[in-house]
């Protein structure tokens, strides 16, 4: 079965406000605003203009990040939140 | 409709049309000193109507129309004619503004800068603004502040004061000279009585002012103070706001603006004077 | 002074019209078409019409929050295209959604409320499951209402989103089974118009059909202003391509069962608005010769006065009793609104 690939709003859409343990993200395709805390703007920064799969995200978060006791599951289950608000599309 | 009367309120218009005289005679002299819509087109038309031929003179009721309506609402004695308005011209405003940025908060002015207080009914933003105003603030608005997305600067909208309760003493012996409307007792939220903004308030309706400082207060608590972040403020902020989904981009880059650039502070308060105090010393440090 | 709303549907065709309007006619002119829900389409239409500087602004602040609304309406139809891209149906867009995604002049300024779509009657079972499954939630949760939908009505149960707060409205058919009328959907899906997204619209002819249908045997003639608009817009935008754009209409509309429907859309949206519609004699005889009750649902339509009310009550209660009949067979109409009436509800 093909993995399934992951692609982030394109850079333009989002309007993005870091405030304190949380960020403000703006969606001009939605209008809608979304208040999120880590690892989210991170995932969404890592995914970049890029379509990749799950795994090659975890690895790009590894080199950019401290990623602590991250794991396939809590990372699908970030992703699988994302994809439901709509800044992130599943292909 | 039969009996009319208009007014503008801060930058909003408005055409209030009724099937009785005595309410548009009620507000006619409670607004007296208010001036007329911009080229007499008003933004907003408000019908106080019967609902039925006879609700017209038996156990005569007042129902709400107008451009924005929300269906299930009560219709009111004629009595409370002018709480009738009053809802009717803020359901408006609630549901048809889209200019600015629309908060439920109270605000009042000083020095060209401005103190918002927003909070859940009851909290006391009505009677903390009527109650600085009796200081020397300008009056900016009691029930509406509205944020210019474009310049972050909040506008006024100088309705009557709506006051419930016991806040009615309270403010009537700070304000011995005030104007005040009928004291309409049973009203759904109690006895309501309403107060005329002072003549200073009413002629600078115009004249805008920059939050310089965010209050959350909180009635009926032990003196308290607490500086709050702002996500938290962003929260509380667009939970008291009901255009901010509506308005956008635009509401996004108010609400971040002012979130950004203006002190935020939770206070509790056992009473209006601790309150008063408590604002006025916050204040001094800004 | 007695209006109606031809101060409206006159700005509308012809927008130079309200240049001449005092600050009255402004007043009224603008609280009818919000009473009727065109504000973002007379915005559009005026918007190089001279005016008072207070209705200038008035309109600017409109035309802010259509485009926000257009943009949020075009969004849910992609959340709905995401959350049931896996089950492969298609999935046709109806109404304001659809003229908006498709860019027709029909969109431009126009209110969207909610997402309407349209899927294969074998697809619904399936679609309905996806979309709960990606966060809509049935928006009434009375067990006789949910009985008496599923089974006779043209579409699911009105479904709410959770976090979005948005209602999507799926569609099998586009009238109700219990109505007279039965529109060939299978046809209207097969000849359905794919977009860059993957989303579908009706067939030109058939929107026109839609709109018909919708406009008469679907309600009392509420929003029949608007709706007449649309059908005025595609034709104006149809014909411009297709010199014989009425003909296919027609055509389509009697395999639909819908040719009085549309005859009587055409005669009505040529006397509000001066749409350039025409009859052919062949190869097909199809007349627009106006009809003695034509004046009764132009008068319906232009109920409203210059405070937004609605007006004239003994034809509107006419026409709403009309349309109730039109959706359910008499012995039906009983039984829906008795067991209304026991659950303590007021007669619908």
């Amino acid at each position: 079965m093909a993995e399934r690939l992951y692609r982030a709003a394109s850079a333009e859409t989002l309007l993005i406000e870091p405030l304190d343990e949380f960020t403000l993200i703006f969606h001009r395709a939605s209008g809608l605003t979304h208040l999120v805390a880590a690892p989210a703007p991170e995932i969404i920064a890592a995914l970049d203009r890029d379509q990749i799969s799950a795994a090659t995200l975890l690895e790009r978060l590894g080199t950019r990040y401290e990623l602590g006791d991250a794991s396939d599951e809590l990372l699908q289950a970030r992703l699988d939140e994302l994809v439901a608000i709509g800044l992130v599309a599943a292909l | 409709m039969k009996h009319v009367f208009t007014v503008r309120i801060g930058p909003a218009g408005f055409r209030v049309g009724s099937d009785w005289r005595a309410p548009i005679r009620a507000l006619e002299r409670l607004y007296a000193g208010y001036p007329a819509p911009e080229d007499n087109i008003p933004d907003f038309t408000v019908r106080l109507f019967a609902a039925r031929p006879w609700r017209h003179w038996l156990r005569p009721s007042i129902t709400l129309g107008g451009d924005f309506v929300l269906p299930e609402a009560a219709p009111l004695p004629l009595s409370q004619g002018v709480l009738a308005a009053e809802m009717a011209m803020n359901l408006q405003m609630a549901m048809g503004q889209r200019r600015y940025l629309l908060l439920h908060a109270s605000a009042v002015e000083r020095e060209g800068r401005a103190v918002l207080m927003t909070g859940l009914s009851g909290a006391g933003k009505s009677t903390l603004a009527a109650l600085l105003a009796a200081r020397g603030w300008r009056l900016m608005g009691d029930e509406f502040a509205l944020i210019d997305p474009a310049s972050g600067l909040v506008h006024a909208f100088p309705r009557l004061v709506s006051l419930k309760n016991r806040a009615i003493e309270v403010v009537r012996k700070a304000l011995p000279e005030g104007r005040f409307g009928p004291l309409l007792a049973g009203t759904p939220k109690g006895d309501i009585q309403h107060l005329v903004p002072d003549s200073r308030s009413i002629a600078r309706m115009g004249d805008p002012a920059r939050p310089a400082l965010l209050l959350f207060p909180r009635f009926g608590f032990d003196n308290a103070e607490r500086g709050l972040g702002p996500s938290e403020v962003f929260v509380r902020l667009t939970q008291a706001s009901t255009n901010y989904v509506a308005l956008g981009e635009r509401g996004f880059a108010a609400m971040t603006r002012l979130v950004r650039e203006v002190a935020a502070c939770a206070i509790d308060y056992p009473d209006a004077d601790a309150a008063i105090t408590h604002v006025e010393r916050l204040w001094a440090t800004l | 002074m007695n209006r109606d709303a031809t101060l409206l549907a006159r700005a509308l065709y012809d927008p130079m019209s309200a240049a001449p309007l005092d600050a009255a006619g402004w007043t009224d002119l603008i609280a009818i078409a919000r009473a009727e829900q065109l504000t973002g389409t007379l915005v559009h239409r005026v918007a190089d019409v001279p005016k008072p500087p207070a209705a200038s602004r008035i309109l600017a602040d409109a035309r802010a929050s259509i485009a926000d609304q257009r943009r949020a309406a075009l969004w849910e139809a992609e959340a709905a295209r995401r959350a049931l891209i896996s089950i492969g149906t298609p999935i046709i867009l109806l109404k304001g959604t659809a003229y908006a995604a498709a860019e027709l002049t029909a969109g431009e300024g126009r209110s969207i409320g909610d997402l309407d779509i349209l899927v294969p009657r074998d697809a619904i079972a399936q679609v309905e499951r996806a979309l709960l499954a990606a966060g809509w939630e049935w928006a009434k949760p009375d067990p006789y209402d949910d009985a008496y939908y599923r089974r006779w009505m043209h579409e699911l149960p009105p479904l709410i989103h959770r976090e979005r707060d948005r209602m999507i409205d799926v569609h099998h058919t586009i009238l109700p089974l219990t109505a007279r009328i039965t529109p060939d959907a299978q046809a209207m899906i097969a000849d359905s118009v794919l977009l860059d997204n993957g989303l579908r619209i009706l067939s030109a002819p058939d929107m026109i059909c839609h709109a018909a249908a919708h406009l008469f045997a679907d309600g009392d003639l509420a929003g029949g202003l608007r709706n007449l608009w649309d059908i005025d817009r595609l034709c104006r935008d149809f014909m411009m391509r297709h010199e014989d754009f009425c003909l296919s209409v027609y055509k389509r509309a009697r395999h639909h069962g819908l040719l009085v429907a549309v005859q009587r859309a055409f005669r009505l949206a040529r006397d509000i608005y001066e749409t350039p519609v025409r009859g052919y004699s062949a190869p097909i005889c199809v007349s627009l010769d106006s009809r003695s009750s034509d004046a009764l649902f132009r008068r319906r339509l232009l109920a409203r006065d210059g405070w937004g009310r609605p007006t004239r009550r003994l034809t509107r209660f006419g026409f709403y009793v009309r349309s109730h009949w039109l959706r359910m067979p008499p012995a039906m109409l009983v039984r829906h609104l008795w067991t209304k009436w026991r659950k303590g509800y007021r007669s619908a």
